[in-house]
């Protein structure tokens, strides 16, 4: 059953709305004025230097701890692809904004031996891109982190995660595998599996990975 | 004596009575084996009889049972031996007493049994969801993965995977395996079709199984002992039978795996979609996978009426073609500025109205669907017009391949397109054509210049009506050329050599502005014949089914088809 939403009748004062506007300038201007007396400005201007302006971009704004960043494409300390292109991010991501194109029998050989493959291309439409971390999260090679230290003199503390994502057409904001790489930088990997696996395998004298015995 | 029908009572099923998870159900004594003899049922059938999966690896339906890879391990209750009188314990009650098996050694343990290898005994019991059925699943699946790589994020089975899906259903996080992995042979040829990943095998010997009992060719077996028993081939004989793929297929794990899929995609992004194989007239019913209008693979979908679980590989690997990017995209009509669907369809029914009855032949390839080929009938009735197809012949084999090519040579034949032997027309139109009887041709799907009909022959056509997917010498000269769809990119119904009519669904969209056969020949029927017919490919069906006698007989339609079709008398 529908309900009958009584309207409330305005009086012509009241439909001018310029009144109402006023009145809310008047909250504005109120905080504009009480800030400087405010809790929140004298913590953040206990040493006497606060600006609640940066010149951006030569400052860089400092993010807080929780802020994500975008997503990127890591390689490890060799300089390896770590991405073996499995497609897990991709079938997670919840807008889609992940396109990988698999590698195929005869595509390039993977960095790593015995990691078998990698992708071929890999996109990520930074547009479409919500920085959830989904593909952080689901990626089994750890080779895919959302904006960590992708620029010389790496520190933790002030560490610049991505928020400053531009670009001046819609082409330019989807970031194809090179550019994935190249913002991901290293990620300092101590596990190296592939290469444990290789390594282990040669060891016990079988036949070596990665080498194919062809049926004669 | 009133006229009373007789009713044969079917003969009745000897059953058994069982109790599966503490319910009693009769399930039949006798159950087919993979050659189709009836065998005593097994412990694994009968909890399948009462909705429950026994999981398993090694047992395949279509395969000799083995027994040896464990999985199906499931606790279960039996009646005690026969005491001195002859009589088996009773309980109290005079009921038969079953007694949870235990080990002979050590009375407190249960002793499962394998439920693909032990055959039902009335009165047992089987507890196929107890927790000590669900320790041995667990147990069994900790020693399968001792030596197992994970390397799910590099191996194509990731996603229709039964070691995926029975850790995840029936296994345990945790492995006590604190030692080093048996190392084995990865990425292994095998064969020209067929990779070897070694280290993920469990062993089942599903693969040298199916090839040796039924592709007939013992090429696979097991080397080496113990943890290091590898698949392998005999030195200097690949695994290249015509087979080789339903070995990835049915193999549980990714050891073996399709070269041709190799890496191209995950399998969790594949769509689905029932098809057939037009590679011969047995029609093997196949799933497509394919991902935004790419095709990527073919499967055999089981049809025991047909190809069972299997393909061969040369049908299941011929569908490149449809991706290429020769095939024939745009209208062309010569001497003629249409060139949109509806102005070319309206035209060429123009110039149809004034051609005299007789005047006419078609020749409509055996690679058409039903609905295509009746369609087509239907115009040559209005013309009376001389029709054939053209027959395609090459080798058969003992298992599936047919030595006829087309995969509807019989639909042709039941419809009345061609006679008895395909292209046994063909000298006639050719001389029609040549004496100046013949002045209209329409050709579907055949480059006719290959059958006896030059392309000189051609250039004295008044009008020549060609459809095609792919461009050829009888597409040169055609008047009104109209691009038609590959089998993956339209509807329709196939009856192949025994008589089994079966329905393919689309799977991927027509490149450019190709159309499938059945729409537009249902449009130019219309426009020559006034006779309204159906827009839909079931109405389509279902009204030829009601024109063609042999499927009238069978009253067939398309709902009733269903996923496995319906045989005719041919
Ligand atoms: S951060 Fe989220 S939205 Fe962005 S690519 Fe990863 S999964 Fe997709
Ligand atoms: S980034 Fe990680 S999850 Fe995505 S494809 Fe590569 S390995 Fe898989
Ligand atoms: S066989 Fe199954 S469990 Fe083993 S690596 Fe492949 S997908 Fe993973
Ligand atoms: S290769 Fe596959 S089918 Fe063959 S024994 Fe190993 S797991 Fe079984
Ligand atoms: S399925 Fe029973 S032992 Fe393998």
């Amino acid at each position: 059953m529908a309900i009958k939403v009584q309207r409330v009748k305005l009086s012509l004062w009241e439909r001018l709305f310029i009144p109402t506007l006023w009145n809310g300038f008047k909250v504005t201007l109120g905080h504009f004025l009480s800030f400087k007396k405010s809790k929140v400005y004298a913590e953040k201007n206990k040493d006497n230097k606060f600006k609640a302006t940066l010149s951006y971009p030569e400052e860089l704004w400092t993010v807080p701890p929780g802020f994500r960043g975008a997503p990127y494409l890591v390689s490890d300390q060799d300089a390896a692809t770590k991405c073996v292109s499995c497609q897990l991010c991709e079938f997670v991501c919840p807008p889609k904004a992940i396109r990988i194109t698999p590698p195929g029998e005869d595509g390039e050989a993977a960095h790593r031996e015995g990691a078998e493959k990698m992708p071929k291309e890999f996109e990520i439409d930074m547009l479409r891109c919500i920085f959830c971390g989904y593909c952080e999260e689901v990626c089994p090679e750890e080779a895919i982190y959302l904006a960590k230290d992708y620029y010389e003199g790496y520190d933790d503390e002030k560490m610049r995660r991505d928020y400053a994502l531009t670009g001046s057409n819609r082409e330019e904001m989807i970031f194809n595998k090179d550019k994935l790489l190249e913002r991901g930088g290293t990620h300092h990997d101590r596990i190296k599996k592939w290469e444990k696996k290789t390594a282990d395998a040669k060891a016990q004298e079988t036949f070596p990975v990665g080498e194919n015995p062809k049926a004669e | 004596m009133p006229d009373e029908a007789i009713i044969e009572e079917p003969p009745a099923i000897e059953t058994i009575p069982v109790k599966v998870d503490g319910r009693e159900i009769s399930v039949p004594k006798l159950t087919p084996d993979w050659q189709g003899k009836l065998v005593p049922t097994t412990v694994l059938q009968a909890c399948k009889h009462a909705g429950i999966e026994i999981p398993h690896y090694c047992y395949h339906p279509k395969l000799p049972v083995a027994g040896n890879c464990r999985m199906c391990l499931v606790h279960v209750g039996m009646p005690g031996r026969p005491g001195p009188d002859g009589k088996p314990p009773m309980n109290e009650d005079g009921s038969l007493k079953i007694d949870p098996m235990v080990l002979p050694y050590e009375r407190g343990t249960p002793k499962g049994v394998i439920g693909c290898a032990t055959n039902l005994i009335p009165g047992m019991e089987i507890y196929a969801s107890s927790p000590e059925t669900k320790e041995m699943r667990e147990a069994v699946l900790e020693s399968l993965l001792i030596n197992h790589p994970l390397d799910c994020t590099i191996c194509d089975q990731a996603g229709e995977c039964k070691l995926q899906e029975y850790s995840m259903e029936h296994g345990q996080a945790e492995s006590q395996f604190a030692e080093q992995k048996v190392h084995k042979p990865k990425a292994v040829d095998l064969g020209p079709r067929i990779m070897l990943d070694a280290e993920r095998c469990v062993l089942c010997t599903r693969c040298i199984r199916f090839s040796a009992d039924i592709a007939g060719d013992d090429a696979l077996g097991i080397v080496n002992r113990g943890s290091y028993s590898t698949i392998a081939t005999f030195p200097g004989a690949p695994f290249d039978n015509n087979y080789t793929l339903n070995t990835a297929d049915i193999c549980p794990v990714g050891a073996l795996t399709s070269k041709d899929f190799r890496f191209q995609m995950r399998v969790w992004f594949l769509k689905e979609t029932n098809s057939l194989c037009t590679g011969c007239a047995t029609g093997c019913n196949t799933v497509i996978g394919s991902r935004e209008n790419k095709m990527y693979r073919q499967e055999p979908r089981e049809n025991d009426a047909v190809n069972g679980p299997w393909m061969c590989d040369s049908g299941r690997l011929d569908y490149k073609w449809i991706a290429s990017e020769k095939r024939l995209k745009e209208i062309r009509s010569q001497n003629s500025e249409a060139r949109s669907w509806e102005a070319v369809i309206a035209e060429i029914g123009g110039k149809l109205e004034g051609v005299a009855a007789g005047s006419m032949a078609i020749i409509a390839s055996a690679r058409q669907t039903n609905e295509e080929l009746y369609l087509l009938k239907k115009l040559a009735d209005k013309f009376e017009a001389i029709t054939d197809s053209v027959p395609r012949n090459g080798e058969g084999d003992h298992l599936l391949v047919n030595a006829d090519k087309n995969p509807n040579s019989n639909g042709a034949r039941l419809i009345g397109i061609a006679g008895e032997t395909l292209g046994a027309n063909l000298p006639a139109i050719a001389e029609g054509i040549e004496s100046g009887t013949i002045k209209t041709l329409i050709v579907f799907g055949e480059d006719v210049t290959q059958h006896g009909i030059s392309e000189t022959l051609l250039e004295k056509m008044d009008l020549l009506i060609v459809s095609d997917i792919f461009p050829n010498a009888t597409t040169a000269k055609a008047h009104y050329l109209l691009p038609g769809c590959a089998y993956a990119e339209k509807r329709g119904t196939f009856t192949n050599t025994k008589g089994q009519v079966q329905k393919f669904m689309k799977a991927l969209d027509a490149p450019g502005n190709a159309r499938a056969e059945w729409e537009f020949l249902h449009e130019l029927v219309e426009n020559v014949t006034g006779q309204n017919g159906f827009s839909t490919i079931e109405g389509l069906f279902n009204q030829m089914a009601t024109e063609v006698d042999v499927f009238k007989a069978k009253e067939l339609n398309w709902a009733a088809l269903g996923d496995d079709g319906v045989t005719v008398e041919i």
